[in-house]
Parts: C-alpha cells; structure tokens; sequence
C-alpha cells in the first residue's frame, strides 16, 4: 500500500469527514505512527492527514502525546532522545528518508515558552535563520526581517528598537517575535506548541488573530489545553488520550457532536 | 465592615526573627574575614612595592648583581610571552574539550575525560612542571619558553574545560531547540548559538585560568628556568616575574627584596589590567542580569 494513496476516509478515527477535508491537498500525513522515550511508549499507531493551509489543533490531557506527536513531524522528537516508528510523510515523501536539517527548515516550530536568543538583538533573532543558512543574499535579510515581523503584526511595535535585546519586549512581543523568526526561515508548515498558554488575553487574542491569517499562506498545527481556542482558530481538531488518537475531525463537528464518548467527555469537562 | 484584627507576634515570631538576624550576621561575618587577606595581601604589596614602582622598572633591564637600581622589562615581557604561550596551547584544547563533554559528553568516554580533568585540577602545579621538563626539555636538551608554556598549559586545561563544559550546560535546552528548528545544522547552532550565550562565562573561566598561570612559579623553574637578559624566543630559557620575585625575594640584598616587592605589585597589576581589558572587549551589548 502506497502511503501517498491513503485517504482520509479510511481513517478509522475520522470516518465523517467530508470531501472539503483538504481543498488544497494533504500537506503531511501520519502513518502507525508511534513514539517512544526509550522504553516508554508515547504515541500508539496515529494515522493522521493534515490539510494544507488550514489550522489543525490538537487537544487533550496532559501527558496525551500531544507535544511528542508535534515533534515526531519535525523530527525535534529525536533531538530529545526519542525513537520512533511508522511513517511522516510531507509532500508524500518520508521526512526520515530526508536530512532532518531540511525537514525542519520546511516545518518550523514555534515553542510554549518565548525563547528569544538573549545574546542577539530583535534583528539578529529574526536574521538568525537566514544567516545561518546558506542561500539568502546579504542585502535580502533586511527586508526579509522586516517582511516577517509584518506578518507576525510585530513590526509597528518595535521598526524603532530593531537594536534593543529580543529578551527586552514583553511576554506577548517575545512569542510574536520567535513566530517572526520561524516565518523568516519561509517554511511551509508551522508546528506550535501550546503557544499562548504562558501569555495574557490579551497576547493570546494576538497569537490567535495571527493563527487566523497566516494560514492564507503555510499549513499550521497547534497544540492546546485550551479548548475554547482550538474552537476559534482551527479547522480541524484531533484529540489525544493516553497516547492514542482518539478522534479527529472537523472542528465544528467535534466539538458539537462528538463521535466517541470520551471526545465528549474531555470537550464538556467531565473527564476522568 | 469587619474590624481589623491586630496582629499581636508570637514568641514564635521573635524566635524567627532573631534567628534571622543571626544569621544574617554570620554570614556578613564570613563574608568580611573572607575579604581580609585579600585586602591585607593587596595592601601590603602596595605599600611595598610602590616606592620602587617606576617608568625605569618596565623599561629597564636588570643589573648585574651588586649593583643597585635597573628594572624587569624583560621579565615583564617574558611573563605575558608565557601566559601567550600557555593559552595558544592550553585554551583551544580546554575550551574544545569543554564543548564535547557539554555536547557528546554523556557516554562513558565522557565521563572518563570529565574525571580525569578533575584529577588533573587537582594535580600540583609542580608536577605539571616536571612534565613538561620530561616532555620538552629533555628531548631539547635545554630549557626553553616553550617548555614553560606547555606546563602552563597542562595547569590551564582542567580549569578551562570544566569551566566551558558547566557554563554551555547552563545554557537552558530551549535555545538548542530553537536553533535546530529553523533547520540550523547541529554545530552552527552549537557554535553561533548556545556559545554565544555561554560566552561571557566561558570568558570569565578563561581568565580564572590565566590567572591562575601567572602567578605560577614552580613549574616554571625547571621549564623556563628564568633569564636575566633580554629574550622573546620560545626555543631559549625565558624571564618571568614569578621566578625573579622568587629569586630576589631570598636574595641577601635589600633592593633586591625591595624589587621583589614591585615585581609582585607589577603581576597584580598586569592580571588586573588584562582581566579588565578582556572584559571591556568582550561585554555584553545587552545586558539583562
């Protein structure tokens, strides 16, 4: 069985989802995927589509799986000493089969704390990736820098202190500032990790407004406790329990009619 | 509304309190008979050695014994020809070893290397002056900077290593994320990353280390042995302030001991300088902390 020709009404877990599933395209999939840390088991077998250019949430307790099966897609996982098995295609090519170096400059990630380089100013944090990685002309980075920061709605707040230290601006500004700095990289998907979750509402309605639009132009997946948010920025939702994918489907439909009695449970509060 | 209930303190509380206090004190304490020698060493050395402080003692030469005045330009030099000597050998070995232990260090080779630096650190500098003479002077045939330097050397290592491996740890696992996941490749994000954020402590261990090596004079004695004419070669024996406050200090002359004095003043004075120099150079153009 080709893995490319998988459809996602085979899924087992996502058996009513219709064909506005992925209008332009399956941008990754999952294939018995599973993770482990050393000998412990976190990820059972998920089979997961993801469409492009559409916002994916991924809900469900903690200790689900939800972080590992986001670095399973950028190979982040085995940065951390993990093992994995299955299959994670992108563009219907196996991201294992590819230098993990390339897989993550087309699936950037974006942290659950801000994590500005300290020693480097906003600038530099913007810059970092295009200068580190070959190929983008001296006289370019400015205006890729400044491009990013446009897209991360950062720019107006700080085009005047382009020097001052990227650890200077607030909690919200920093996040803003490490999403700039993964837009710079110009990947295709973005991979984010509980990214609201050490930040204010009102920072948070900012992350979320710019979930909203960036997905004009990259295929985005985010983690979250919070529930509330997967209902307002994402397409698509999939929850996790205990390692395993329990259910996924549209957004709307899950969250109002769920087809598995432990979906419903999590989504109304009444788990455990 | 309700009536603000007065706080009346236990005997609990001032049994807190005292206790606090107490120690509070003994730690002002230490902290003050800490501080003591090192201010009774700097001042006295000031005292001493400032009346023979003078243009002519970091230009002149010494003179020849009997004769009074003169000064230690080439133990001047000698000292800072060691100290380059010493870091272009000692510093890239420590600071790449720091790197691999902080960065592949956990395996058992690892821990190896990790445990003989700390024996190494703890080896006494003259011992690394015998090595050094087994090493290079032996197959020389004669003493020589360089021989100094490679003992100086030996004593920096440890030091570095430990220090570069402790400060690239303390670098928080989130940054090395970050970097990787712009698709930045493993040793790019090492080197423009988690070292730029360990730099300053790296630096601060560098110094620790070249301070250290100054003001060694035991293994100097039979690797650099000393001179009293001017010379810069690393292939001859070689001048140093250390070995000439050694020398002088037990000589029956009293401006010798006087110049001893000075000499030991200057040392002070140099390691001050370069440490503050280093510093400027290498501050931090955004400071946080």
């Amino acid at each position: 069985m080709q893995p490319e020709t998988i459809r996602h009404t085979e899924l087992t877990t996502s058996p009513s989802l219709a064909d506005g599933f992925a209008p332009n395209g399956i941008k990754m999939s999952t294939t018995n995927l599973s993770a482990f840390f050393g000998e412990l088991q976190a990820l059972y077998d998920v089979n997961m589509e993801i469409a492009s250019n559409r916002v994916l949430a991924i809900i469900g307790p903690s200790g689900c799986g939800k972080s590992t099966f986001l670095r399973c897609l950028n190979r982040m996982h085995e940065v951390a000493g993990g093992t994995m098995t299955g299959s994670v295609l992108l563009d219907g090519h196996d991201i294992h089969e590819t230098d993990a170096v390339l897989v993550r400059k087309r699936v950037g990630m974006v942290f659950q704390k801000p994590n500005p380089f300290p020693t480097m100013s906003i600038f530099g944090n913007v810059a970092i990736g295009l200068r580190l990685n070959k190929g983008t002309p001296r006289n370019q980075i400015a205006e890729l820098v400044e491009q990013s920061l446009k897209q991360a709605a950062l720019w107006d707040e700080v085009k005047d202190s382009l020097d001052k230290s990227g650890v200077s601006l607030s909690g919200g500004q920093q996040q803003r500032l490490c999403i700039a700095r993964t837009l710079a990289v110009n990947p295709e998907v973005i991979l984010m990790d509980e990214p609201a979750s050490a930040l204010d509402p009102i920072a948070t309605a900012k992350i979320e407004e710019l979930i909203y639009d960036l997905k004009k132009d990259y295929t985005i997946v985010i983690v979250t406790h919070n529930m509330q948010q997967a209902a307002r920025v994402s397409d698509h939702t999939a929850f996790f329990y205990l390692g395993r994918l329990i259910e996924f489907d549209e957004t709307k439909k899950l969250f109002t009619n769920p087809a598995k009695k432990q979906t419903e449970e999590y989504i109304t509060g009444r788990f455990g | 509304m309700k009536a603000q209930r007065r706080y009346i303190p236990s005997f609990h509380y001032y049994k807190r309190m005292l206790t606090g206090r107490l120690m509070l004190f003994l730690c002002s304490l230490s902290s003050l008979v800490a501080l003591v020698p090192l201010l009774l060493i700097f001042f006295y050395t000031v005292t001493r050695g400032v009346d023979y402080l003078s243009l002519d003692f970091f230009m002149k030469m010494p003179k020849p014994v009997g004769e009074t005045g003169g000064g230690m330009a080439n133990a001047i030099v000698g000292t800072l020809v060691l100290i380059a000597t010493g870091s272009a050998i000692g510093l890239p070995v420590g600071i790449l070893t720091g790197i691999y232990l902080a960065e592949f260090g956990n395996g058992k080779f690892g821990t190896l290397v990790r445990f003989l630096a700390d024996v190494l650190s703890g080896v006494p500098s003259i011992v690394a002056g015998v090595v050094a003479y087994g090493l290079v002077v032996i197959p020389m045939k004669h003493f020589s900077a360089l021989a100094g330097g490679v003992a100086m050397a030996i004593l920096m290592v440890p030091t570095v290593t430990r220090t570069t491996e402790e400060m690239i740890r303390l670098v928080p696992h989130s940054y090395r994320e970050a970097g990787l996941a712009l698709g930045i490749p493993q040793w790019k994000t090492t080197v423009q990353i988690v070292l730029r954020t360990a730099f300053r402590g790296i630096v601060t261990g560098i110094l620790l280390a070249i301070a250290r090596i100054a003001g060694e004079t035991a293994p100097l004695l039979f690797t650099a042995l000393g001179n009293r004419f001017w010379s810069t070669a690393l292939d001859q024996p070689i001048a140093s302030l250390t070995v000439f406050i050694y020398d002088y200090a037990r000589a029956p002359f009293e401006d010798w001991n006087n110049q001893a004095w000075t000499a030991a003043l200057v040392l002070i004075i140099i390691i001050s300088t370069l440490s503050l120099a280093v510093r400027f150079v290498t501050r931090s153009r955004y400071t946080q902390r």
